[in-house]
């Protein structure tokens, strides 16, 4: 019915007419505006913050520093809302000026005078980790955290995960043959178009109103009464559509500083919103990372043993990128199969903005160290690239890094997207050709796989009401971030209820007051965890509709059918009530009415999650791992290094497709902004770790017209606890586009590309034989 | 937004703008003359730019003057960049205003907004360096005309109070040979790694720079070692690259070695396509 | 202290005079926004770079944020809510072109413009134009093929209805 159909999204017309509202869009008269005083220094110590000038400004109503405020991250409190003492990077928030209109708060901020007394600024992973390397977190020792966060004192290492698989020593011992290679990039960011904002409110009875562009609003509720010791039950968030977030809004920053605004002012309304440039360094950023991958393989290729070291550029913070260290460690040697593994995975303290998840939460960077260093084994044991992936390709039966062991459902068939991708892409024909003097073409390509690693208690809650017609409501507390996730889940409940999903509508917004809670809408979870809840619901609005028309009908629950807008008996349908006649209570002829609303109620909850063993990473950190095979076609320019990457490919197992179109704009909407990052998203820093290019117009993604071809399908091996066999998609596009990209120019341009982003200068500098250190 | 106060003014005559200017400079006020606005609205926003009053010369009919009569063409500075291209009269400068930020972007951008402003690339001045054109500029001494390399030499000289009109190009440079290319650090629209614009006049190459130095010029040294026909194609280049002026942009765009190496090519290219035998 | 530079402006948007007051200083972008309730058109970067502020001034795309209000005085704006059911539109929603849909508006203005303009373009100038916008999260293909769909159809789709 309404499943495996392009279902037009619910809010289409809304955001084709400029009527779709986002969290900046919405004004109140009286409302306080905020503006962010920050460091222009990436690590100094803060001598003095004077206002004085600042204060004098008319319209300014208060100013808030770092000074007694709790300290905040999600799994290691090292993170002040706004800095004290000490700024950690370039960008960071030093005071909060709130006036009555924004252009007040610019000036004022702009007045504010801090003496700082510069540090010295630490730039990559290893720097941080030498022996004499200044501490950015002096009191790292003291700091509060979770049960399974290991922070080391006195160094910069905010966490380290270990994966600890089989025997390394019979691994190598097995190895005919080793590779080591090298890879890193810089910190780099997520750009959504609407940058984040905030606003909040304090009522006199207690109540915080928060508004926020966010992906989690309920852990915004949950952490403002963690930090700040309000009751849980007194701050209602509200997230409407959100323009973009990969990952960036998942984090919770400007809420913080929205709440303390607020009661800097009695309470009074208060936006926080970001221009650009705080938006892509103030507000956290995508991870930056250096690693080490040394594998051994048999001589006929099959791999025995995998040495992996990731140092995470996490930044000043340790926030969410302790996690996105950990979701590396857990997934670390790609969709393969080997058996004896060694990993650790270090979250890096730097004086560079801190680092949020990004699309992909470790993945894309964990493929691109792993892939990089097969291109190189496939190299050195003179096999084809595509047949070493295909030999090891990963299966049911085998175990992940954290050893959960694989079957039909957990994981998909990586073998069937190898050959698919083999396929499409005419791999045999060729894979590197000289067109003339100048122009080589070559083909690059790389797996992909993910599970999420969110919280082993994490659940989504959907509640299905009626209206007067028939027509049904889906309230659900995933946020509509363009995932189109929201549509999904109307076509899912449409199917259950064997309904028209135009009579199906979604709520849009969430009011974490009104909406069940969804975890966060992050990790490609949502179709799966709220799918899951809106069949449940779905499941309990039947019942309920039977419960009454057995009554109505005198007919057992058991005979009846919903479907169609009507409860039927199911060996004769023209025995009937139609659905809307009872959604809200039945009325008797003779006036009596039973039943009352139904009210559809279901919720999920992930089972069987653990959380990693400190010492060998064993676990169970997802419910599924969701593979894929990617690849890219491109041609170099031998002249001057520039390139056109004339087209890309992935070929994704997704158990089955809900919405072909949505599920093919998410995949090369991914993939699009993997081949962004690897071919020319990075923030430049200048010695003293100061960003550069903290602006689009120095900060330059792809834009139109240079899109290649996009050649995406899809297998279906479903996922037996899923919605219809669904996994989710929404990141995995991206995993595995820098690796084929850097493996296509590799291979193209004869010479090892390591470093991302792929810039013609970068592969010129490669083929002079300039040294580039990582370590 | 711009977070100071300003007050618009339009005026409809030359006269009028100059008059304006000084009026306000008297009221110790510091005013502005504003073509597009672009830059002036986007940088006030940084604290880069600061103003009392802004004196819109969009609508004085001289500097929208786009005219082509059989011996000059006459450009107005106040002209957007994306009306030039699409008129088409000078097809050297349509490449090179073709190029600059983007296509919605240059709905605003004037061509003497481009020419005068703060962001030292200036690629639509090198048209104008390599066809010798005269700049109409006014001021508080009337309007004068006079040779593009006495009033910008690196970047335009203008006095207090003084603004471009317009430009005025002889005829016959509009149809000579020409060579344009912009190599950004990567992709299509941004800032210029390096961006060469060359003409074929009596047999001489004349080239232009924008992107190697924190200037855009044109170098007779360059110029005559790129002609020395007696000397190999490769060391008429490498003569070339090294009468450059110095030092070569370092910077986020790109390395001043891979500047070099681009434009080594381009130099290269443009011999060989305007036929430097 | 500065003296306040607020002035009263009669703006023609979306083919309706509203007067308004504000500041010399206020870019259009900002009293679209805050003062006419316009919200189509978006803050991106206020920079000029991403083009999801971009309106229409007498026809033609211009980025908002980099325009002052008091400079379109005389002139006709048109933003996205001005726009209804046209053929851009229908385009975009059947093929797909947005998700977020922060970018969207200021594409379709940009879109509609160029489909005016240029009835009859090709891919070099259909590049031209909207590499001006950028979006995030589609690959553009999608964008693509819905321009493309309403150039081929063009002119036999009417427009309903649009200033």
């Amino acid at each position: 019915m309404a499943i495996g159909k392009s279902i037009i999204r619910k809010e289409a017309w809304d955001k084709v007419t400029g009527r779709a509202k986002y969290t900046n869009d919405f004004t109140e008269k009286g409302m306080l505006h905020a503006k962010l005083v920050t460091s222009p220094y990436a690590h100094a110590r803060i001598r003095a913050i004077d206002t004085k000038k600042a204060r004098a400004i008319p319209g300014v109503r208060a100013i808030i520093t770092g000074e007694g405020l709790p300290l905040t991250g999600e799994d290691l409190r090292d993170r002040p809302p706004i800095a004290f003492d000490k700024v950690r990077y370039h960008g960071e928030v030093v005071a909060v000026i709130v006036a009555d209109t924004l252009v007040q708060a610019e000036k004022a901020a702009n007045l504010v005078h801090v003496a700082y007394e510069p540090l010295p600024a630490i730039g990559t992973p290893s720097e941080a980790l030498k022996e004499d390397a200044p501490l950015i977190h002096e009191q790292l020792g003291s700091y509060q955290k979770n049960k399974h966060t290991y922070p080391e004192p006195n160094t910069n290492i905010a966490h380290r995960t270990k994966i600890r698989k089989g025997n390394m020593e019979r691994g190598w011992a097995e190895s005919d043959v080793v590779v080591e290679t090298r890879v890193s990039f810089s910190p780099s960011d997520h750009i959504a178009m609407e940058t984040r904002c905030a606003t909040a409110e304090i009522l006199p009875d207690g109540q915080i109103m928060i508004s926020a562009s966010s992906q989690s609003p309920f852990m915004i509720k949950r952490l403002i009464s963690t930090y700040f010791g309000e009751d849980a039950g007194n701050i209602v968030v509200h997230t409407p559509l959100v323009g973009g977030a990969y990952g960036g809004k998942a984090p919770v920053q400007l809420e913080l500083l929205a709440y303390l605004a607020a009661k800097a002012v009695r309470g009074r309304k208060v936006r926080v919103w970001n221009t650009r440039e705080e938006d892509m360094i103030t507000s956290p950023v995508h991870i930056g990372l250096e690693a080490a991958v040394k594998l051994g393989a048999t001589n006929d290729g099959y791999i025995k043993a995998a040495e992996i070291l990731f140092l995470f550029d996490g930044g000043a913070y340790s926030d969410k990128a302790i996690d996105v260290s950990r979701a590396a460690a857990v997934d670390c040697t790609g969709p393969y199969h080997i058996e004896n593994v060694w990993c650790d995975s270090l979250c890096v303290y730097t004086n560079h903005p801190y680092a949020a998840p990004f699309r992909g939460f470790g993945h894309s960077e964990q493929a691109f160290a792993i892939e990089r260093a097969l291109d190189l084994l496939a190299e050195k044991l003179d096999k084809d690239k595509w047949e070493l992936r295909r030999k090891n390709a990963i299966r049911p039966g085998h175990t992940t890094p954290t050893q959960v062991p694989l079957n039909r459902s957990n994981v998909g068939d990586l073998p069937a997207c190898l050959d698919r991708l083999r396929e499409l892409m005419e791999w045999d024909k060729w894979q590197r050709i000289e067109i003339d003097a100048y122009t080589v073409q070559a083909k690059g390509i790389s797996c992909a796989w993910k599970t999420s690693t969110i919280d082993p208690d994490a659940s989504s809650g959907v509640i299905l009401t009626f209206n007067s017609d028939g027509s049904v409501n889906v309230i659900s507390g995933v946020v509509e971030i363009g995932t189109g996730t929201k549509t999904i889940l109307a076509q899912i409940v449409a199917e259950k209820l064997k309904m028209d999903v135009h009579d199906v509508y979604v709520k849009m917004d969430i009011d974490t007051q009104t909406t069940p809670e969804h975890w966060k809408t992050v990790g490609s979870r949502g179709t799966f965890m709220a799918g899951r809840a809106a069949l449940a619901a779905a499941d309990d609005a039947i019942r309920q509709l039977k419960a009454i028309a057995a009554c109505i009908l005198r007919a057992p629950a058991d005979d009846l059918e919903v479907g169609g807008g009507k409860v039927f008996l199911r060996d004769d349908p023209s025995i009937y009530v139609p659905v809307k006649d009872i959604a809200n209570g039945y009325k008797y002829p003779n006036g009596n009415a039973v039943g009352g609303q139904i009210i559809g109620r279901g919720s999920y909850i992930l089972r069987h999650m653990t959380p990693l063993d400190k010492e060998t990473g064993a676990g169970k950190p997802g419910p599924e791992w969701t593979v894929g095979a990617e690849g890219v076609e491109i041609e170099l320019n031998r002249r001057d290094y520039t390139y056109k990457i004339l087209k890309a490919f992935a070929v994704i197992d997704i158990g089955k497709v809900l919405n072909p179109k949505a599920a093919l704009g998410q995949v090369m909407g991914a993939m699009s902004m993997g081949l962004s990052f690897a071919s020319r998203e990075t923030f430049l820093f200048d010695r003293y770790e100061r960003v550069l290019n903290p602006q689009l117009r120095t900060y330059r993604p792809i834009r139109f017209g240079e899109h290649p071809e996009y050649i995406v399908e899809f297998i279906e091996t479903p996922q037996i606890d899923a919605p219809y066999g669904a996994r989710g998609v929404g990141e995995h596009g991206l995993i595995g586009m820098p690796a084929a990209l850097a493996n296509a120019l590799s291979l193209a341009a004869e010479v090892p590309l390591n470093e991302l982003p792929l810039f013609p200068e970068q592969i010129w500098r490669k083929k002079k034989g300039d040294i580039h250190d990582s370590f | 937004m711009i977070p100071f106060e300003i007050t618009y003014h339009r005026p409809r005559s030359i006269a009028e703008a100059v008059r304006l200017f000084d009026t306000l400079q008297q009221q110790g006020k510091k005013p502005l003359y504003y073509g597009g606005g672009t830059e002036i609205i986007t940088l006030s926003r940084l604290h880069l730019v600061a103003a009392d009053a802004v004196i819109d010369i969009k609508h004085i009919p001289e500097c929208r003057a786009l005219e082509s009569n059989p011996h000059e063409l006459v450009l107005g500075a106040a002209l957007p960049l994306a009306a030039l291209e699409e008129a088409d009269p000078f097809p050297l400068l349509t490449k090179a205003a073709s190029e600059v930020a983007d296509r919605t972007a240059r709905n605003q951008i004037t061509l003497g907004g481009n020419i005068c402003g703060q962001f030292f690339y200036r690629e639509t001045v090198l048209p104008f360096l390599l066809s010798d054109s005269q700049a109409v500029i006014a001021g508080k001494d009337g309007v004068r005309q006079c040779s593009i390399h006495d009033v910008f030499q690196r970047h335009i000289r203008l006095k207090p109070g003084q603004f471009l009109v317009q430009m005025k190009v002889d005829r016959s440079y509009a149809s000579l040979p020409h060579f344009h290319r912009k190599r950004r650090k990567q992709g299509k629209v941004g800032y210029p790694l390096v961006t060469a614009a060359a003409i074929k006049k009596d047999g001489q190459i004349r080239v232009a720079l924008s992107g190697m130095c924190p200037f855009p010029f044109r170098s007779t040294e360059v110029e005559e070692r790129l002609n020395a026909r007696h000397l190999s194609l490769h060391d008429r280049i490498a003569g070339a690259i090294q009468a450059l002026p110095r030092p070569i942009l370092n910077d986020i765009e790109g390395s001043a070695a891979y500047r070099l190496f681009v434009l080594e090519q381009m130099f290269f290219d443009i011999i060989e396509e305007l036929g430097g035998e | 202290m500065e003296a306040s530079t607020k002035c009263e402006m009669q703006l023609l948007v979306n083919g309706e005079t509203k007067s308004v007051v504000a500041r010399q200083a206020d870019t259009l972008l900002f009293v679209l926004r805050n003062e006419l309730g316009l919200t189509g058109a978006k803050p991106g970067c206020l920079n000029g770079d991403c083009g999801a502020c971009t309106v229409l001034v007498d026809g033609i795309p211009i980025k908002s944020c980099m325009m002052l209000a008091i400079e379109t005085v005389g002139k006709a704006i048109t933003t996205s809510e001005g726009l209804h059911n046209t053929a851009i539109q229908r385009a975009f929603v059947e093929h797909f072109a947005f998700q977020c849909g922060y970018c969207t508006p200021g594409f379709i203005m940009n879109a509609f413009a160029l489909i005016e303009r240029h009835p009859d373009a090709d891919d070099s100038i259909i590049q031209e134009w909207l590499e001006s916008n950028i979006c995030r999260c589609t690959s553009y293909k999608e964008i693509e093929a819905a321009v493309k769909t309403v150039l081929a159809n063009h002119p036999s789709i009417p427009n309903d209805d649009h200033f």
